[in-house]
């Protein structure tokens, strides 16, 4: 635990970044992590609070005080036990978990928050470098086997938990590698693809199973699994794309953000083009519709693979701009302290390049003769709340605007998990907004035996709530299998 | 007063059934005896008349006329009786020869009747007969109509030998019996608690008159005393102030052999260790008498009661009364370097015999033609004593008592800790305390038998075998799952113990749920909480006043305590009850054949018998091992492993200790547990309450040897010396938890069950944990054995288990659950202030959104997790239909009932402090000003019209900043008896927190490290709380006067006496309450929630007609409207909101305040970290109206117009029928709703005036008026006045109408002359302001000049006055207690605990009792004779002159803090001699004037004692402020915090 003058002398610092025009020209990951030294120093900014609101805002429940002690007594081995004590995979979460147990730091109401995100990273990645990180075969086989369905971060904790109790797992995985989301949906420059290809060989080693290129519900039915496994776990994502229902849309050169993204991916690590089709943003005016994450993992590839330019649209209006790591008093009073702060976020990939517009509606394609897409047409939004907090909207008369393009990625997230395949032919029921209805103590379908997690049952979301998901579903199976 | 009609009725049993023996004794205790015996009724007079001056000593029931009892000892009244046989005809034979009995019968014919016949009958089994009964003539009309309602029929009979029986038995003997055998009889008639049949005597010299007389009826009542034929030559008297519920007759004392001014606070350990004796009692002759005798202890009596009768037995089995006295109150002698060795072995041979009765006690006694008193270890009961030349001693409780001239008094003295008084009147001598050890020492040849058969344990030969043989890693861990051991306990509990050798700390409330609401399973531990000392009697100082305590204990069988033999000490000795496995070893191997051990093993077959049939069976195995005369018993779990469970070790011990009680084989034996289990101080100290003599907790010690460093381990330290720092810390943690208590000596602590139990069933605790107060009837043994199964399946069943799945880890080390106790955490068990509460709190008092708050509202009265509070098992009865908003009272009068809770400036922040009153001072509610003082600019408004004053004033141990000024700014004084977090402790404010702005507004200097005492140094007993509340209705007559208390099993009592000492308000505090810094145990396990101590006190004042008296208060995480609505309907009128207040500002609950490391601005004097101070007065009073319109929808929702119609209406609420969860079922709430067993329910708030008659005060009366110009012009004024022991606080008035009118400045010294004469009454003089100077000719009680605050006052002899002045005792105890500047100048000595927390006042004494200068901060003390011991104890500031002429002081002075200079420095001396000069010339010192004729030589004689700290500050402060003239820095440098303003 840190002493005050710990906390008002040393600084808040994250891992060290190339500059946007040299990490432009790759598309690996570029970023360094912390020196041991610089590590056992953030660790110490850590205040080990009486009620860490970090803990608290981590879906996981990372005990994140306990190895940030550990950490700035530079005993990085424990730090890493403890981390890996409510975390499978530090690793990934150390990238690309957008990181609320930072907004929620209690340093941060006046101070940069601790960085927990970075230090987390650094440790995953010492316990590797080190070999702290190794198998962890089971010593004993209970003989029950347990099927997976997906091999997203959801399926792989709750992979890795129940083997570890023993049981025999088995995951399927429709691509042809596992990963799901981890491998294809985010950019190599995010997670580097051997990273997860580290984690899927350690899985293996620990002796999990693995059927890629095997889509349950087609190449095999629930019915035939049932046979063969003790219980089933779907955790196979929400794939089920929301689309832009405009004129124009079944122009060539639109495509779903995931789309362009696993093709980015598969071309990168294979040369191979996706389904033979390779989808390029070289040389070409792109759009991005959608202004989250995904929308920004497109405009970073589209950047590295030389688009001429780059705009990413967004319907709601912009966010207050507030400093990187607004003080409490500068939050909006509707998302103060430790609530997830209403504001315009910029990610690494908006400082590389492109520009975004706020406020804006799709309103249609245009095309060219070939159907080629040429333009994009938009209109801009008035936004405002009701007395209820509610934001509403009218359209600005006359903001009609055409933006000219080449490339239309859409990214404007998902409806919920694909109905046809398991849902459908067990009859599993779905919840309100379409995803598999199972309540968060036992994660269990209406099916005996048939579990649910993740995406597929909280609908689309962060790896780690996946992660969380996986864990918490592997302890109901346990359960379950205990009882039968 | 208005007319009342209350029933006084006598409720048959008191508020609850509660075990404990509630009733406290607290009072004014006095003698006169003829030296030579002579008998006179003058000296029945006499006697009379100390009974009434000690008139304000006693308490006085609701009805204002009934007191607590008064009551006098005197020889028999032969004449009367004489004359009174002759009327009947009959011959009454020589005065001595025949008993005198003094009877309180019940008032029925027929009972009187059946008493009467009864007695005859019984005689004659005695070989005695009744020759008359006598109606003792009685005035019923001059009884109050309490008293009335239980007065008895008061008869005497006088008991004669019969003539011709033959006895080999003596008469003393037989009457004894007699009088057993009637009060046994009582108790089967009419029940164990039963009053209608008493013995008040039954002697052969003496006889008791009393009741519930006031002391000036006494004879008035009894006419007898009247009677100028009743001739004695002593007169015991006693006056009563109880602080149980409705007093009665036969509990008022003297008793037959004593009287008791204290309280005995290791009563049950007594009682139980003397029935459990009472089975070796041998002596051929009177061995069927102690058949058919009962207890000797009377049970439902009085502790005074139990003490007597303690003594009598001793005494009637043939010892001397000095001898029982010695060995039920001794002397500390363990650490008294300078006891004779003879001594120290007779004292060491009777902790063999016999466990000290442990508490404050000042006890007189007397038999046949010996009288005596004798003072407690502690010294915690004044004892003041006059020889006069007509050959009278007069003892009491206070001096001036009787009026006689100097030239009539030869001696003028007190007792002293622990020393005995003795007056043999047949001889005519009175025996020092030195000659009286002397004999009882040399009785027997002490030491001999010690060297032959006590032995140590250091001289036990080491151990042969090796330590057992390490358990592997898994085996181990398996078992840190079964014993429940979290990360926690290893990382936050055994680690900084093992690090450091001290008790972990940590910093804001206990917010968790009790141990009964808890969903994870607590140890059995924690269903018990602390008890502690509050108002009958002080906590100790464990750690400045080493000197009194012992944690010493014995192993081995006791022997008959009849006899005195060398049997008697054949045990083993040990310096501390924790055992090391090599010590255990030892013991085990000792070879010695009265120390024979056996090891039984408490785990059982987890698929064996029940847990029920395992106790049986253990209890049985145990007493037959006793049987074979094994004297040790090694209760072991070592064996516990997959098959077999362990029996909870505080189960396995306390059903063992009391089936060895109720087999009668308790005293043959000691309990040693050997257990994996114990970890924390509370589990120890359980352990001994509940009967183990010694521990060897091998589990933790292991862990604390194996030290990993993932648990914060320091791999620096080696293993042996973790161990040692482990058990020292959980020795000193023993301590601790004793002296909060007020005891100092384990071996009486040792089984004294000083705890109460909530959550367990009835059944469980009278079977296992007897007389141990319970309360929330809940767990049975099944239960328990259900967690037993729990977890002993976790660590050795579930071969993997849901909670490896949920922590995997790479190696097992991690794999121990996270328990959350001390911190949230997720899953960890659930908290109050969990973050999604703070969020949502912070958010809605920010946007002052309803919404917003009702969300936030719904995180704590809906246990989403399970009830956090007992209020959250409550719900609502709605008995009238709801009622529209509007009719509701305003918000505006709700919200001035709300108050914040006390935290100082220094524990908080500047800006916070402030904050907080401005945000109170602009609804009209109360700020609490903490115990820091507070700064006199925010006395007065801000430009923009806030105040900053805060409306409550705090008055607490350290009296930080407590000047006439201070008092007179507050609408309200709080005394502050305890606190929340840490009842019965002290405090620590470490020097580098103290900074410029602190130490002046707490009047110390900047630096210095700033000690609170545990105890208020002028309140151990519940009189002195009513002296503290006179003194402070003097300071300030406008001021609401407030007690603030914590709630404990018997609050209500407690609450009763306060009451009835006149406080207007009375704070009933939950456990809860936050602090800025506090032992972990002390947060957790000690007091219990304000549900149940408000519900207890609002009953026990209604069903005593004292309600109306008294304004309650609550508070204890108060944080919504329900909360509020639910403390009403419970009882209180106002309500206090402590740590909710700092969330409202910022707070996160970092529980990191004593580490000054705030982020928030808030807990820290830290300027960087202030500056991030971010609230607002808004925030706090949204909050504040956010409640309050909470109140009034549910007021409006409940049918209420009107909170006073609600206050206390528990009808109301039920326990939540929809409660489904089996454990949580279980729970029975009675206690908190059972309504008053009175059905009229005076409660008006301040109903009834409390009258202290201010006006009639000499100040009111004659020194205001006459000083009133003097005030108003700055022109001086000079006056006399004779004072009495009746005039108390004298010039407390005075000096708090010079602060009003010119600050803390006052006016200018000497302006106010005042001349006194006479016997000063308590707290002369105390918060004596700038400007007054007063001369007293005669001597004062205690609490002279505290809190002075810049008068002069000089004390001397009368003129006329024999003796040497210096020689003389002219001044009480606590003289100068708090004081922050001003002069006192005593030609003669004084009592204990002078200039205690003195910080800056400037003293000459002539000489001093034990204690001195404890605590002090600043100011100066010069001291011209001997200084008692303990001098200078947590003195942290400040110069001590000592005139060491016998070089005697060395051993005197405690140098935890001090260094003795022995060479005095120039500036220094000079200082000295002009403080001497002025000694001389206001008082005429000899002392002085011959000190100041040999300037020379006499200087070398003086040592200097100051704190190492302060004097290096001083050096440092001198070097930067040089170069100024010499005498001018003195002046300066001496004000230490004594700054004017």
């Amino acid at each position: 635990m840190s002493e005050v003058q710990g906390i008002l002398k040393i600084d808040r610092k994250t891992p060290e970044k190339e500059l946007p025009q040299l990490r432009l020209r790759h598309s690996k990951e570029f970023t360094t992590r912390l020196s041991r030294q610089h590590l056992a120093e953030q660790g110490s900014r850590c205040m080990d609070c009486g009620v860490p609101f970090c803990h608290n805002a981590c879906p996981l429940g990372n005990v994140i005080p306990e190895w940030n002690q550990l950490t700035s007594e530079e005993d990085y081995r424990s730090a890493l036990e403890a981390l890996l004590a409510t975390n499978n995979f530090p690793e990934f979460t150390g990238r690309i978990c957008p990181a609320p147990c930072e907004t929620a730091c209690v340093l941060g109401l006046n101070e940069d928050p601790v960085s927990i995100e970075a230090i987390e990273m650094s440790l995953a990645d010492l316990g590797f470098e080190k070999g702290w990180i190794r198998a962890q075969p089971p010593q004993l086989r209970t003989g029950r086997k347990v099927a997976v369905v997906g091999s997203g971060p959801a399926g792989l904790a709750a992979a890795q938990q129940l083997n570890r109790a023993g049981h025999l797992v088995t995951v399927f995985e429709r691509a042809e590698k596992p990963g799901g989301l981890l491998m294809y949906g985010i950019p190599e420059f995010k997670l580097d693809k051997t990273r997860v290809a580290r984690r899927i060989d350690l899985l293996k080693e620990e002796g999990i199973l693995f059927r890629c290129g095997v889509h349950v519900g087609v190449d095999v039915t629930m019915a035939e699994m049932g046979e063969d496994f003790d219980a089933t776990i779907l955790a196979c994502g929400a794939a089920k794309k929301r689309d832009v229902q405009i004129p124009g849309r079944e122009s060539k050169g639109i495509y779903f953000a995931e789309q362009f993204l696993t093709s980015a991916v598969i071309w990168g690590s294979s040369g191979q083009a996706l389904d033979g089709l390779k989808i390029s943003a070289a040389g070409k005016d792109v759009v991005v519709i959608g202004g989250g994450d995904t929308g920004s993992d497109c405009l970073g590839t589209s950047l590295r693979q030389g688009a001429k330019s780059v705009t990413q649209f967004e319907i709601m209006p912009k966010p207050p701009e507030l400093s990187k790591h607004p003080r409490h008093f500068e939050r909006p009073s509707e998302t103060p302290w430790p609530e997830w702060t209403y504001m315009l976020r910029t990610s690494t990939s908006h400082e590389e390049g492109g520009k975004r517009a706020w406020a804006h509606e799709s309103v249609a394609f245009e095309r060219d003769a070939q159907g080629q897409l040429t333009a994009l047409i938009t209109r801009e939004l008035s936004w405002n709340k009701d007395s209820h907090g509610r934001w509403i909207h009218e359209v600005i008369p006359n903001s009609d605007r055409r933006w000219p393009c080449d490339l239309a990625l859409v990214a404007v997230g998902f409806v919920g998990p694909e109905i046809e395949g398991p849902i459908s032919e067990l009859g599993i029921e779905l919840g309100e907004r379409g995803n598999i209805k199972a309540d968060e103590i036992h994660y269990a379908t209406n099916i005996p035996g048939v579990f649910a997690a993740g995406d597929v049952r909280r609908g689309q979301s962060l790896v780690v709530w996946a992660i969380a998901e996986g864990r918490r579903v592997a302890q109901s199976v346990e359960r379950y299998l205990q009882s039968n | 007063m208005k007319e009342q009609h209350y029933r006084w009725d006598h409720p048959t049993s008191q508020h609850l059934d509660d075990p404990r023996e509630d009733q406290r004794d607290a009072c004014g205790v006095g003698f006169i005896a003829n030296m030579t015996g002579k008998k006179s009724h003058k000296t029945l007079q006499d006697g009379l008349e100390i009974l009434c001056n000690m008139d304000h000593r006693g308490g006085i029931a609701a009805d204002n006329q009934t007191s607590d009892g008064s009551g006098i000892l005197i020889q028999i009244p032969h004449g009367i009786l004489k004359a009174e046989a002759e009327g009947m005809g009959r011959s009454l034979p020589e005065a001595g020869s025949y008993a005198l009995g003094m009877m309180f019968l019940p008032g029925e014919a027929e009972e009187v009747i059946y008493w009467k016949t009864f007695l005859a009958n019984l005689c004659s089994k005695f070989h005695l007969e009744v020759l008359f009964f006598r109606d003792v003539p009685v005035a019923s009309e001059t009884l109050g109509p309490i008293a009335k309602a239980t007065e008895p029929e008061v008869t005497q009979c006088v008991v004669l030998d019969r003539p011709q029986a033959f006895s080999s038995k003596s008469l003393e003997w037989r009457l004894y019996l007699l009088r057993k055998h009637m009060e046994a009889e009582g108790v089967l008639r009419y029940g164990i608690k039963q009053r209608r049949f008493y013995v008040a005597s039954l002697s052969l010299d003496s006889v008791c008159y009393k009741g519930l007389v006031q002391a000036k009826d006494l004879a008035n009542y009894f006419l007898d005393l009247k009677d100028a034929r009743f001739e004695t030559a002593f007169a015991m008297v006693h006056q009563r102030f109880s602080t149980n519920t409705l007093p009665s007759w036969p509990l008022a004392q003297p008793f037959r052999m004593i009287s008791h001014n204290g309280e005995i606070n290791t009563l049950r350990g007594n009682i139980n260790a003397m029935q459990a004796r009472s089975f070796l009692f041998e002596n051929e002759s009177l061995l069927e008498d102690f058949q058919s005798l009962g207890p000797v202890c009377l049970p439902g009596m009085s502790d005074s009661s139990m003490l007597d009768n303690a003594a009598e037995f001793l005494v009637a089995t043939g010892r001397p009364l000095a001898q029982v006295l010695s060995m039920l109150i001794p002397e500390p002698w363990e650490q008294n370097s300078e006891m004779e060795s003879d001594l120290k072995d007779y004292y060491e041979y009777h902790s063999y015999v016999m466990e000290p009765w442990d508490g404050p006690a000042f006890v007189g006694f007397c038999h046949g033609h010996e009288i005596g008193a004798i003072l407690d270890r502690n010294g915690l009961r004044p004892g003041r004593y006059w020889i006069t030349r007509d050959g009278f001693v007069v003892m009491a409780s206070e001096v001036g008592v009787l009026p006689r001239k100097p030239e009539e008094i030869l001696e003028r003295g007190r007792l002293r800790p622990g020393s005995m008084f003795l007056l043999n009147m047949k001889s005519g001598t009175i025996v020092p305390d030195a000659t009286i050890k002397k004999e009882l020492s040399a009785f027997r040849p002490y030491g001999a038998w010690l060297e032959q058969k006590r032995i140590h344990l250091d001289d036990l030969p080491l151990a042969k075998r090796q330590e057992r043989e390490r358990d592997s890693d898994s085996t181990s861990q398996q078992k840190l799952v079964s014993f429940g051991y979290s990360k926690e306990d290893l990382r936050l509990i055994l680690a900084p113990m093992a690090n450091q050798g001290k008790e972990p700390i940590g910093s804001m409330g206990n917010d968790a749920p009790l141990a009964i609401l808890s969903q994870k399973r607590p140890l059995l531990y924690n269903y018990f909480k602390q008890l502690f000392a509050q108002v009958t009697n002080p906590p100790i100082d464990a750690l400045r006043e080493k000197l009194v305590t012992s944690l010493s204990v014995h192993l081995g069988a006791e022997s008959n305590l009849l006899e005195s033999t060398p049997k008697h000490c054949a045990v083993l000795k040990m310096s501390q009850p924790i055992l090391t496995s090599l010590d255990l070893l030892r013991i085990e191997q000792s070879g010695l054949p009265y120390l024979r051990s056996v090891r039984i093993s408490t785990t059982y077959l987890i698929d064996g018998n029940s847990l029920e049939l395992e106790l049986d069976t253990l209890a049985e195995n145990v007493i037959l091992a006793v049987e074979r005369g094994i004297a040790i018993i090694i209760l072991s779990d070592l064996d516990v492993g997959p098959s077999r469970a362990a029996i909870p070790a505080l189960l396995a011990v306390s059903s063992v200790h009391h089936a060895l009680m109720r087999s009668g084989h308790r005293s043959k034996c000691s309990l040693i547990v050997e257990s994996g289990e114990p970890r924390e101080v509370h589990h120890f100290a359980l352990l001994i309450g509940f009967g183990a003599a010694a521990i060897h907790p091998y589990l933790a010690l292991e862990m604390v040897a194996q030290g990993e460093k993932i648990f914060g381990f320091d791999p620096e330290i080696c293993p042996e010396k973790r161990q040692i720092n482990f058990i020292k810390s959980i020795c000193d943690g023993i301590l601790k938890t004793m002296s909060k208590m007020g005891i100092s000596v384990l071996h009486s602590y040792r089984g004294a069950q000083i705890f109460e139990c909530l959550g367990l069933s009835q059944n469980l605790i009278n079977r296992y944990f007897s007389s141990t107060p319970g309360r929330l009837e809940g767990l049975d043994l099944e239960d328990i054995e259900e967690d037993i199964r729990a977890r002993h399946g976790k660590a050795y069943l579930e071969a993997v288990s849901d909670s490896s799945l949920s922590d995997f880890s790479l190696s097992k080390s991690l794999s121990l659950s996270d328990n959350g106790i001390y911190a949230w955490r997720k899953g960890g068990e659930s908290h109050l202030h969990r973050p999604e509460m703070i969020a949502s709190l912070q958010k809605s008092v920010r946007r002052n959104s309803r919404d917003d708050f009702k969300a936030f509202c719904e995180t704590i009265d809906r246990g989403s997790s399970g009830p956090l509070t007992l209020r959250n098992l409550l719900s609502f009865r709605k008995i009238r239909a709801s009622i529209p908003l509007t009719e509701v009272e305003d918000i505006k009068s709700i919200v001035k009932r709300m108050a914040t809770g006390a935290m100082s400036f220094g524990s908080i922040s500047k800006e916070t402090h402030e904050t907080i009153a401005i945000a109170m001072n602009r609804i009209g509610a109360r700020s609490n000003s903490g115990e820091g003082g507070e700064d006199f600019k925010r006395y007065s408004p801000d430009s923009n019209g806030d105040s900053r004053r805060s409306a409550i004033k705090q008055i607490a141990s350290a009296r930080f900043g407590v000047t006439s000024h201070y008092l007179t700014q507050a609408d309200e004084l709080q005394i502050k008896i305890s606190q929340g977090a840490k009842p019965g402790e002290g405090g620590q404010l470490p020097g580098f927190k103290v900074d410029e702005e602190i130490a002046r507004v707490r009047h110390s200097t900047p630096g210095v490290t700033l000690i609170s005492p545990p105890p208020h140094h002028d309140i151990y007993s519940i009189e002195d709380l009513a002296q503290l509340i006179y003194d402070l209705k003097n300071a300030n007559s406008k001021a609401r006067i407030s007690v603030k208390l914590v709630a404990e099993s018997g609050v209500g009592t407690i609450a009763a006496g306060v009451a009835k000492a006149k406080a207007d308000v009375i704070l009933i505090s939950g456990h809860e309450g936050g602090t800025g810094a506090s032992p972990l145990s002390s947060v957790h396990h000690a007091g219990v929630p304000w549900e149940l101590g408000l519900s207890e006190t609002h009953r026990v004042l209604v069903e005593n007609h004292l309600r109306g008296r008294v304004v309650l208060q609550t508070d204890g995480l108060l944080r919504t409207p329900r909360d509020i609505v639910i403390a009403a309907l419970l009882g209180a009128e106002e309500w206090g909101i402590g740590t909710g207040a700092l969330l409202t500002l910022g707070c996160v609950m970092m529980r990191k305040c004593h580490l000054n490391t705030c982020p928030v601005g808030i807990a820290t004097q830290d300027p960087e970290l202030r500056k991030k101070f971010q609230g607002q007065p808004e925030h706090l009073i949204n909050y504040i109206f956010l409640i309050a319109e909470g109140v009034r929808e549910l007021m409006a929702e409940l049918g209420f117009s009107t909170l006073q119609d609600m206050i206390g209406r528990v009808d109301l609420l039920e326990k939540d029928p929809s409660i489904t969860d089996p454990r949580l079922k279980k729970i029975d709430l009675s206690s908190i709703l059972t309504p008053a067993k009175v059905s009229n329910m005076s409660i008006d708030e301040g109903s009834t005036y409390n009258d202290f008659a201010l006006e009639r005060c000499l100040d009111a009366a004659a020194l205001i008026p006459a000083c009133r110009e003097a005030i108003e012009t700055r022109r001086s004024v000079e006056l006399s006045q004779s004072l009495t022991s009746f005039d108390r606080s004298t010039g407390t008035m005075l000096s708090a109408v010079i602060s009003q009118k010119w600050g803390h400045g006052g006016l200018p010294d000497g302006t106010i002359k005042l001349q006194f004469d006479g016997a000063a009454g308590q707290s002369f003089m105390a918060f004596g302001a700038h400007g007054i100077t007063a001369i007293l000719m005669g001597e004062v009680n205690d609490y002279c000049a505290k809190g002075l605050s810049g008068a002069t006052v000089i004390v001397k002899p009368e003129i006329g006055s024999l003796g040497q002045a210096e020689d003389q005792v002219i001044c009480g105890n606590t003289a100068l207690y708090g004081a922050t500047s001003g002069h006192l100048y005593l030609r003669g000595k004084a009592g204990e605990r002078f200039a205690v927390r003195n910080s800056g006042a400037h003293a000459v004494v002539e000489g001093l009792g034990d204690h001195g200068c404890e605590y002090m901060t600043g100011g100066t003390v010069v001291v011209l004779g001997e200084i008692g011991r303990n001098f200078a104890a947590g003195m942290s500031g400040g110069y001590a002159f000592v005139y060491d002429q016998k070089k005697a002081s060395d051993r005197a002075i405690n140098r935890e803090l001090v260094h003795v200079e022995k060479c005095l420095q120039e500036k220094d001396a000079l200082y000295l001699k002009k403080q001497l000069q002025k000694h001389f010339s206001y008082t005429a010192s000899a002392v002085a004037a011959r000190i100041l004729n040999n300037w020379e030589q006499e200087r070398a004689h003086f040592v200097l004692v100051i704190p190492i700290e302060y004097r290096d500050l001083m050096d440092r402060r001198e070097a930067k402020q040089h170069p100024k003239p010499l005498t001018k820095t003195l002046d300066i440098d001496y004000m230490g915090g004594g700054i004017r303003e």
